[in-house]
């Protein structure tokens, strides 16, 4: 039992059960999955959907904070990206064509790993702290993608565009696939390969690691390319959801979501050891808790309020201190060893 | 919990003693079924130094870590002034006027010496702490210990040993009745380690009673008064010291005869012959500002070079040269026989050199990686990530080097934080090893770990040079660096100033070499 209760992912997938339940209390149909057109629909089917640009963003963000590091400028270029690629698609003579979709989602994740070359460079060769060196593109990002759309709301008309955000494969939404593929491919290449243990053991220990022969510098910047790479995806199925490009509002505080994923899933700010799992369960997490709001019918204007008090709440269940803490003043002093 | 009554049977009798200010009786912490300290005890008299002995993992942190608050104890008492009494917090401990150094440095580099000296307890002055005043009290402890260090200097600056100086006059500023020394000595040299005895006796004769962690026993029988002594976390024995010879404790602390160190008989005269050959490394004046003068250097196949200097001779910077952790501004590197510019320690390591930081904590575990992927990093780090170790070769090579080296607990998957400072090290050595170099750089390989630890690093040496590889070594320890070299590289303020074939040189002699160089350059300077 006590190994059970140890075990890192107990904690948010509790968490995740009991919103999960609340859900179901409050609209009874709420785990119905049905079959409409030959596709599927259903809330969960929808969280699923809806938390698939989170979970993309947050698969960069755990790597990154695995090295001590924070990405801020995600949600900015998520907007770039969308903004990119329906500029382009708007602008082809072709406009509605696939091979038209295809160049442009080319370009916008190419200009994407652009910026996560410049992130790189900044805290891996100039040594600039991350959370200063991407709060640069946080915020001249989206003024980037305001001047990519000439500051309007750039639409588009392109069915394969289209289909990345709002399209099914055999039934299931194309953007779960394309999520769910890209953590899986995640996965396996960091605990299949050495990748992982050289990421933990740069975020742990960069100097001992760079005296152990370890090319830190490459592998922070990689991190941060990949954490570019997937925002930039996650952009891309934002604007093919609406078929537009919102400079604007397109992955705004989608870089808050993406962290409070990665911590709630267990994995430290100061770096070091990471959970793509336990990241999963948070992603899953947050898009839960933001379809839960408005059906338990928390009024709009306190929805933030209320989703920073359940985030506070799930990070102090998975304290240790903090357990103990309340642990003690509920029996006897003796359990309080059980902590040391 | 009564049975506890009976005292520990090794306390000398029928003394007459005063009281003592704490008693430890029968105390026994568990760490998750594994008995840490099992019915241990400690009794500390006013006004005398007490050593507390015993190898690596013997329990003497644990012991300390219990009387502090750190820990909490199973089962056994704390008696203080006679009172019983347990301290449920470090801050508690330090309230009754219990203060403790550890071996790293604890303070906070960003801050001034005054400000690390008096943190937590600033002088203020209506709400705000009072800088100047923070400052002069400062200046006076230090001055009281005859510490030539500026309260307003930022501590970051300093060396290490200073650090650990102000480290201590930070826990004599508090007023301190037991005052407790783990390691402090690790990293300082014979004139600062006289200065901190000076410190330590005169606290000692104002009724400061001082606990004394230390592996160099010189030390232990130059300061201590009495000594316990413990051994895989229980207790061996209490003496005094005049009462006891080395050799005596050195049984005491590992419990069998220690012969391990006199097998270790390099024979030196047969190095002569494999200088006939090309050397494997070899250095023409290199350097780097502010940190190595101009230094050649040569180093044949299978020979041991024994780097002797004081601390901050410059012994770290010429080896960190000769790796590439840091690049040098001019001079040149031949490895075999070409010339190569170091750029990186990866750049060393495909030419098979390796080295051993002389802070294993900041530059040498991993903490949260296990034991099995810290011994692998370097190797793993070469192959690049692409290309994993296959798992049946990870799990021979992690378990030959967990056998050859002795390193305990014997689980590849235990958490690095979790050992003891020689096993790391151990672990660190085995790391390199695995990458099977041609040149090893150790650095203080033995530095604050066990008798019993060292004397296997200085076999595993030994023996690697018998098998050909060449070896750079550096200790603080000179017999240490006289039993294990062919040839004695000696340096003082940053540049070589002799070198020689180890062949009858005894300590003395190269002290000498260090204090006649001093000697010579004042008497060209006036």
């Amino acid at each position: 039992m006590r190994k059970v209760l140890a075990h890192q992912l107990v904690w948010p997938t509790t968490a995740l059960a009991v919103l999960l339940l609340v859900n179901v209390i409050a609209t009874p149909t709420f785990f119905d999955i049905r079959m409409q057109d030959g596709h599927l629909y259903g809330s969960l089917i929808d969280i699923l959907r809806n938390g698939a640009p989170v979970l993309l963003v947050a698969l960069g963000m755990t790597l990154v904070i695995a090295t001590r590091g924070i990405d801020l400028s995600v949600g900015a270029v998520a907007a770039i990206s969308g903004a990119v690629a329906c500029v382009y698609i708007a602008g082809s003579p072709e406009q509605g064509a696939a091979s038209t979709a295809i160049v442009a989602c080319s370009i916008a994740l190419a200009v994407c790993v652009g910026l996560g070359l410049w992130n790189g460079f900044l805290v891996s060769v100039l040594g600039i702290q991350p959370i200063i060196a991407t709060l640069v593109l946080m915020t001249a990002g989206r003024g980037l993608a305001m001047l990519v759309t000439d500051g309007q709301i750039t639409t588009v008309n392109n069915d394969a565009f289209k289909r990345i955000g709002a399209g099914f494969v055999l039934t299931v939404p194309l953007s779960i696939v394309i999520a769910l593929g890209v953590f899986c491919l995640a996965a396996l290449v960091t605990r299949r390969t050495a990748l992982g243990m050289l990421i933990e053991s740069v975020g742990i220990n960069p100097e001992a690691s760079r005296l152990a022969g370890v090319r830190s510098r490459t592998i922070i910047w990689t991190v941060y390319v990949f954490g570019a790479f997937c925002a930039g995806v996650a952009g891309l199925m934002i604007a093919s959801n609406t078929s537009a490009a919102d400079a604007n509002s397109a992955g705004l505080w989608i870089e808050l979501d993406a962290i409070l994923a990665v911590v709630i899933g267990g994995t430290s700010l100061a770096g070091g050891r990471f959970s793509l799992s336990g990241m999963l369960v948070g992603a899953l997490f947050i898009t839960t808790l933001a379809t839960t709001i408005p059906t338990i019918g928390i009024p709009a204007e306190t929805n933030y309020l209320f989703k920073a008090v359940v985030v506070i709440v799930v990070c102090l269940i998975q304290s240790p201190k903090a357990r103990a803490a309340l642990w003690v003043r509920r029996t006897a002093p003796l359990a309080g060893r059980a902590t040391a | 919990m009564t049975q506890m009554e009976t005292q520990p049977a090794a306390i000398a009798p029928g003394r007459v003693e005063p009281h003592p200010v704490i008693e430890m009786r029968d105390i026994t912490i568990a760490f998750g079924g594994v008995r840490a300290l099992d019915g241990v005890g400690l009794r500390l008299f006013p006004g005398e130094v007490h050593a507390l002995m015993g190898e690596n993992g013997a329990g003497k942190s644990t012991l300390i870590k219990a009387l502090t608050g750190v820990y909490s104890i199973d089962s056994g008492s704390i008696l203080i002034d006679g009172e019983e009494h347990t301290f449920s917090t470090p801050a508690a401990a330090q309230g009754a006027g219990i203060s403790t150094v550890y071996q790293e440095v604890n303070l906070v580099p960003n801050l001034t010496v005054a400000e690390n000296m008096l943190l937590g307890r600033e002088p203020r002055k209506l709400g705000r702490i009072d800088v100047r005043a923070m400052n002069r009290r400062a200046q006076e402890t230090l001055d009281r210990l005859g510490l030539d260090i500026s309260p307003t200097s930022v501590l970051g600056e300093h060396p290490i040993a200073v650090q650990q100086l102000v480290a201590i006059a930070r826990a004599v500023d508090v007023e301190a009745r037991v005052l407790i020394l783990d390691e402090p000595t690790s990293s300082l040299d014979a004139d600062e380690v006289e200065k901190l005895f000076e410190v330590m006796r005169s606290l000692r004769d104002h009724g400061v009673a001082i606990v004394f962690v230390s592996h160099f026993l010189d030390q232990i029988y130059e300061i201590s008064d009495r000594m316990t002594i413990l051994r895989n976390g229980t207790l061996v024995g209490e003496r005094m010291v005049a009462e006891t010879t080395q050799l005596e404790l050195v049984k005491l602390m590992i419990g069998r005869e220690l012969e391990v160190l006199e097998r270790i008989d390099r024979e030196v005269a047969a190095t002569e012959a494999i200088k006939s050959g090309q050397p494997v490394m070899k250095a023409l004046g290199l350097s780097r500002k502010g940190a190595l003068q101009a230094v050649d250097l040569e180093l044949y196949e299978g020979e041991v070079i024994g780097l002797a200097g004081l601390l901050g001779s410059g012994r770290t910077e010429l080896a960190r040269l000769l790796f590439g952790a840091d690049t040098a501004d001019a001079g040149e590197l031949q490895v075999g026989s070409k010339t190569r510019r170091l750029r990186s320690p990866r750049h060393a390591i495909d030419r098979r050199i390796a080295f051993s930081s002389e802070n294993r904590r900041s530059e040498g575990v991993i903490e949260d990686l296990t034991v099995a992927d810290n011994m692998l990093l370097a190797l793993q780090a070469s192959r690049g990530w692409l290309r994993p170790i296959p798992r049946a070769e990870r799990s021979r090579l992690v378990s030959k080097y967990i056998e050859t080296l002795d390193i305990r607990p014997a689980n590849p998957q235990a958490l690095m934080r979790n050992l003891s400072g020689g096993n790391q090290q151990k672990v660190l050595l085995a790391r390199w090893l695995i990458t099977q170099p041609r040149i090893l750089i150790l650095d203080e390989p033995t530095r604050g770990i066990d008798i019993g630890a060292k004397a296997q690093i200085q076999q595993v040496v030994a023996d690697l040079a018998r098998d050909g590889m060449s070896v750079v070594f550096i200790s603080s320890e000179l017999e240490e660096v006289l039993r294990l070299s062919d040839r004695l590289v000696v340096m003082r303020d940053r540049r070589k100033i002799d070198e020689r074939p180890n062949q009858d040189v005894s300590v003395s002699d190269v002290l000498e070499i260090i204090a006649g160089s001093a000697r010579a350059e004042e008497a060209t300077r006036a």
